[in-house]
């Protein structure tokens, strides 16, 4: 049962052939045998899932049901989950229990979905790697060696593993992306104010959203729909009508206009990586979508760019772990700023200290100008680069990360390689434009991500593009050794 | 050598609304610590700010009042500091682009002449929550429920001159913030205090001394005591060849003086950026213009209405109008009186705020509502009763003994102006006392005034004083 994607789950629900709670055991069952080896959860929350199961069957029974009801899922540790524990990846909030539901949580939990437990993440969701978890490193499915990418890390795993058929995920600057690609997963980040943040731990509030990493893009399109919609509690939400995702999925991409960037494929793209692109790329065209050459000059100022900006938000954003209130708290403090300083200095990860203070320093008096603002000026320079691309293309088609997954422990030393493997995905959240990882071959036995980038709030068209790719490939359907 | 003192003011309000600025949580005064605060307030992980609309609505309401340019965007920022009474470890303020531009209002200064004291700007911003010393034993305690409380920032051009002069200016904006219901201006309960700037500079000198910043002064007693110290203090330093340093100082009410609290290199670098949590404060035309059509009558123009539609002097224009319950009042009194100004300022401004500050009241829970003093005065008008007799009447009203008329007439008290029965009483008068009425044909006519009195006396107050002059002198002058 395990095998079948989230749509071929819901169809069985629907005609009966297995409950919820039928279901949930399988998961719950393979959570408990497997998870040793990937250390994927944070927290499982077995009781809870079996309650909501049952909660689910009966309304399928009342046929007061939803396409998701039923359906477990896994939601990255990042998420607010009432009564449950809330860590973000963090010794500060190792014994924090959240008192509410974040907006996502709820939202899936209304459609009957079944919470299997928390994934393990980076840090506050900084990192590439899943390697800064105060709960240790999350392997990946495909080489227990090496990462899963991050920092959704655990969310790419479960789902990879089929400990899950599908699980939420944040991206700040790749973090759904990147760990889907390293992971032969499909993932989409929603253009900025698509998915309500209110009750995701804020990174980076003014590039962070939640979207969903599944199995194809129809599981994603799906689970969109549900996690996607204004929520008045989220003063940047988008007020728009709600969107079906799933309406257009079969539509035809004859003369999807698909624009290639040069400067994407030049130099630190692995050839491996360029040649599996390149063949996804005739498969476009097989499919009636006319390829061309467009050009996004100021690409390469999106990593210092987002290196001010994201931690400049992280060091205000992650003020309020003080020590005071809840989460971590030093012992024996001699006065309030020994409690402040030690609370923090002993509560976050080497990582998350490094941005704090990179953070700090960009915002500083004397400094603002020429970091803050200046990032803020290439913020603007990058989006202008996109506005002028589709003119010309309809969907943008790039690689998701410039490499496969690496070892464990590769790049930890080195937090400029590290920050370099988001290279392919930052200038995305910078921009606020919605993207999609969907798996497009292999190099050896490790997935390769391709990445499809779209104008403002236009996932449904990338997800349609994602669909038709994956109906005429099954590199979506692999699945890792032992887990298929 | 002479010094001139330099001020300016940093005003506080509280705006008065029902929730808090960016959370749904109440905002009253008093409740049992910590049960005022939400998630919002507590700055929980992954909460978000929401702004409340009211507080946009009065700020601008304020902005109009004072003919200020009202931002058509404005910006949120984070002030970020570490303080374990608040919460997000960063203040949600306005810093470089503020609600309200550059505005001003008029005060009277000391020699009555009026002064233009300009606004430079006032911004929305979120209070921070209390730490409680004593409370719990041992420990520090933290109460949230002032957490997220509106207020408005309104600073003030360092153009105030002396301590009187900051005075007057507070004054004034708390009757404006009143007027315009945006805050209910309690100082005691901290919902408008004000900070002071105080540098002094040798007289005719245009560049400014160095000041010194003054926190958190909740009386209007306090700010010309703490600012008279802080002038004097500082002219002795620097005519000692001593020199003053940028810092910030407290008022020691109980002293009577100010004392040291940070210096400025001690002072944070609150790393100002806009916050992206919330989106650029747009305001459209109608937005404004729908504000302004709420707008009440203000301080100023009411005064000079007051002057022009009823006669009033300046001053007792003012005084009527210093704030809206005062002035509501008396207009009230002089409809229900039927268009006696004047006589209604004068009860008003005499027996009403005599008897008020007797029992400590103010004008709101005045026993006399103006219909009743209104009642009262239109009596007076139409010569019912005289004046003297009025302030009976009037005594009886403020204990509950009901209208004018029902006291004047239980109690007798109508006026005599039936012409024969005081010309009766007069010849009666002027009989009994022979010696007096040659005296006054002889010329002594202030002899008046005695036979007025006699008169009075016999009328038990009730006859008609003009009357009775005329009768007199037409009398004493034709035998």
């Amino acid at each position: 049962m395990h095998k079948n994607s989230l749509i071929q789950l819901s169809r069985a629900l629907d005609r009966r052939e297995i409950s919820s709670v039928e279901l949930t055991e399988i998961y719950l069952d393979r959570i408990a045998r497997m998870d040793g080896k990937y250390n994927s959860f944070i927290t499982v929350t077995a009781e809870l899932a079996r309650a909501q199961a049952r909660e689910a069957d009966q309304r399928r029974q009342a046929g007061n049901n939803g396409p998701l009801t039923g359906i477990p899922i896994a939601h990255k540790d990042i998420f607010c989950t009432r009564g449950v524990k809330t860590s973000c990846g963090s010794r500060m909030l190792d014994n924090f229990i959240a008192p509410y539901d974040a907006t996502v949580v709820e939202k899936l939990r209304r459609a009957g979905m079944v919470m299997l437990g928390k994934t393990n993440m980076d840090e506050f969701a900084m990192g590439s790697s899943t390697e800064t978890s105060f709960y240790g490193p999350v392997r990946n499915p495909w080489d227990l060696e090496r990462v899963p990418g991050g920092s959704s890390g655990g969310s790419a795993c479960v789902v990879a593993a089929r400990l899950a058929p599908a699980a939420t995920g944040t991206d700040t600057g790749g973090s759904i992306r990147q760990p889907a690609a390293l992971c032969g997963l499909t993932g989409i980040k929603p253009t900025y104010g698509t998915v309500s943040r209110y009750g995701m731990i804020a990174y980076a509030s003014s590039l962070d959203q939640g979207g969903p990493i599944a199995r194809s893009a129809e599981d994603a399109a799906l689970l969109l729909t549900a996690m996607a919609g204004f929520d008045a509690r989220d003063s940047t939400s988008a007020e728009r009508p709600a969107e079906d995702y799933s309406t257009h999925l079969e539509d035809s991409i004859e003369g999807l206009r698909i624009g290639l960037p040069r400067e994407f494929f030049g130099e630190g793209l692995d050839s491996q990586i360029g040649a599996v692109i390149e063949s996804a790329v005739k498969q476009f065209e097989r499919l009636g979508a006319v390829v061309a050459e467009i050009s996004l000059p100021n690409t390469r100022l999106s990593i210092p760019a987002y290196y001010v900006v994201a931690p400049a938000e992280c060091s205000s954003n992650l003020a309020r772990f003080d020590g005071v209130r809840y989460g971590y708290r030093c012992d024996d403090a001699a006065d309030i700023n020994d409690l402040f300083s030690r609370s923090r200095g002993e509560g976050f990860g080497a990582e998350v200290k490094r941005r704090i203070m990179i953070g700090t320093y960009a915002l500083s008096a004397g400094y603002y100008d020429a970091y803050y603002l200046k990032a803020q000026r290439i913020r603007r320079l990058i989006r202008d680069d996109f506005h002028r691309a589709f003119a010309e293309a309809d969907v943008i088609l790039c690689p998701t990360s410039p490499t496969v997954a690496f070892k464990l422990g590769e790049k930890t030393d080195d937090p400029v390689t590290m920050y370099l493997s988001d290279i392919y995905t930052i200038s995305i959240n910078l921009a606020g434009l919605p993207a999609l990882s969907l798996p497009a071959g292999f190099v050896g036995r490790l997935p390769v991500g391709l990445q499809l980038i779209g104008d403002h709030f236009g996932e449904a068209r990338l997800l349609n593009a994602a669909h038709r790719y994956q109906q005429a490939t099954d590199w979506h359907l692999r699945a890792p050794e032992g887990c298929g | 050598m002479d010094w001139e003192p330099v001020i300016g003011l940093e005003i506080h309000a509280q705006l008065a609304t029902r929730s808090k600025i960016f959370s749904g949580a109440a905002t009253a005064y008093g409740a049992l610590p910590n049960t005022q605060a939400c998630g919002v307030d507590l700055g929980l992980p992954g909460v978000l700010p929401v702004l409340n609309k009211e507080a946009v609505r009065m700020a601008v309401k304020f902005g109009l009042a004072i003919h200020a340019d009202i931002s058509r965007r404005s910006v949120f920022a984070r002030k970020n500091y570490f303080y374990p009474d608040l919460p997000k470890g960063y203040q949600i303020s306005q810093y470089e682009i503020p609600i309200v531009g550059r505005g001003s209002i008029e005060i009277e200064g000391e020699n009555g002449a009026v002064m233009r004291i300009g606004i430079t700007r006032a911004h929305l911003e979120e209070d921070a929550g209390k730490s409680l010393h004593e409370a719990v034993h041992g420990m520090s305690g933290i109460d949230l429920n002032r957490a997220g409380t509106p207020l408005l920032e309104i600073v003030s051009e360092p153009e105030l001159r002396s301590a009187k002069q900051a005075v007057a200016y507070m004054k004034k904006i708390h009757s404006l913030v009143r007027y315009l219901e945006i805050c209910d201006g309690n100082m005691q309960e901290g919902s408008f205090r004000c900070d002071a700037n105080v540098s002094v500079r040798p007289q005719g000198q245009t560049k400014f001394g160095t000041r010194a910043e003054i926190k958190n002064l909740n009386s209007f007693r306090f700010v010309e005591r703490a600012i008279n110290y802080e002038i004097q203090r500082q002219i002795d330093l620097l005519g000692s060849g001593g020199r003053v340093v940028q810092e910030t100082r407290l008022y020691d009410a109980e002293r009577g003086e100010t004392r040291s609290m940070r210096l400025k290199e001690e002072a944070n670098d609150y790393r100002y950026f806009p916050d992206p949590d919330l989106l650029p404060l747009e305001l459209s035309e109608e937005f404004i213009a729908g504000v302004e059509a709420t707008l009440p009558e203000l301080p100023d123009a009411k005064k000079h209405r007051f002057m022009a539609e009823f006669g009033l002097s300046a001053y007792d224009a003012a005084l009527l109008t210093a704030n809206r319950e005062t002035a509501d009042y008396f207009e009230a009194t002089v409809t229900a009186s039927g268009g006696q100004a004047k006589l209604s300022a004068n009860w008003v401004m005499g027996e009403v705020m005599a008897a008020l500050n007797r029992e400590g009241k103010d004008i709101t829970q005045s026993p006399i509502s103006p219909t009743l003093l209104g009642g009262l005065v239109r009596r007076i008008a139409d010569n019912t009763i005289s004046g003297k007799i009025a302030k009976e009447v009037f005594e009886a009203m403020w204990n509950g003994a009901g209208d004018a008329d029902t006291i004047i007439g239980t109690k007798g008290l109508k006026q005599v102006t039936d012409t024969a029965a005081i010309a009766a009483m007069i010849e009666e008068v002027l009989q009994g006392n022979p010696s007096q009425v040659s005296q006054y044909r002889q010329g002594k006519e202030q002899l008046l005034a005695f036979f007025v009195g006699q008169v009075m006396k016999k009328s038990k107050g009730k006859a008609n004083p003009q009357q009775i002059n005329a009768i007199l002198k037409q009398k004493l002058e034709n035998p």
